[in-house]
């Protein structure tokens, strides 16, 4: 049964690709379509990756949420990064902390390091178990703990309902 | 709608230089990744952004967009695997910094 949600996903995923590559046309899309469909077949062994999203109007919802939050991160971290670089004392305070994750499946914890990375002055250096290690352009608070709550949580509530 | 466009694109072109100008500034690899990473991600995508709304009509506003996707996921995959790399290999944190747990910990590893 989990191996047939992964392979769902995949085939939506391959089809929506397709769609806005190729536009509307019937014969692109039946040809699209059998193509995806054969594909995520093949390698649905593979897909189980995908098999740990939760798919209800919640996570949906959470979802839309995520992305905005997600902009609005990455719009203020070019700023921060923006003004770190054009003032001429070069304010920066530069460490690398050890934060602690409560998410279980690979597919979210992806997301939630890429996510730290195009957040305000943390960057991902390496991921062990649920453990990252994140270099903070301006270390604020050391502290294992406080770090967490720092730089995770914001991301980490909407990813939980998501991928579980 | 172009004039819209252009402006996008010039606003992209801004964030791309102060990437570049972050590059040359900051003391060590790790904090000039900051500011390669994020300034090349927000730039390219403001860029690719104001083409797609240059040429709104039909199918290549949603070409762009696929591109636009493609990097928000790959541009932090790679810097992270940059950073590992280069952690990896030893290569020092800049003297201004504050701790480096990452080195802790990895040498509490080798002892066992």
């Amino acid at each position: 049964m989990k191996i047939w949600k992964g392979t769902l996903i995949l085939f939506l995923l391959l089809f929506v690709l397709w769609l806005l590559l190729a536009g509307t046309d019937p014969q692109e899309l039946i040809v699209g379509g059998i193509t995806a469909l054969l594909l995520s077949l093949q390698f649905s062994s593979k897909a189980k990756i995908f098999a740990e999203v939760n798919i209800s109007f919640r996570s949906f919802y959470f979802l839309i949420l995520y992305i905005f939050i997600f902009l609005i991160a990455l719009i203020k971290s070019n700023l921060d990064v923006a003004r770190r670089v054009l003032d001429p004392k070069l304010p920066i305070n530069p460490g690398i902390v050890k934060v602690k994750t409560k998410l279980s499946s690979k597919l979210g914890r992806i997301m939630l390091a890429n996510s730290i990375t195009l957040t305000p002055g943390t960057l991902t250096v390496e991921t062990k178990d649920e453990n990252y290690y994140i270099h903070w352009i301006d270390v604020t608070s050391p502290d294992i703990n406080s770090a967490t709550e720092a730089i995770v949580r914001k991301f980490e509530k909407y990813l939980e309902v998501i991928f579980g | 709608m172009e004039l819209i466009g252009s402006l996008i694109t010039l606003f992209g072109a801004i964030f791309l230089f102060l990437g570049a100008l972050g590059i040359f500034r900051m003391p060590d690899l790790y904090n000039r990744m900051q500011a390669g990473t994020k300034a090349t991600t927000l730039g390219s995508i403001l860029f690719l952004f104001g083409l797609a709304i240059g040429c709104y009509r039909g199918l290549c506003f949603w070409r762009v967009l696929i591109l636009i996707i493609f990097i928000i996921f790959t541009n932090p995959i790679s810097s992270h695997a940059l950073a590992r790399a280069a952690h990896h290999i030893g290569v020092k944190l800049t003297e201004r910094s504050v701790k480096d747990d990452l080195k802790k910990d990895s040498q509490k590893g080798d002892r066992k």
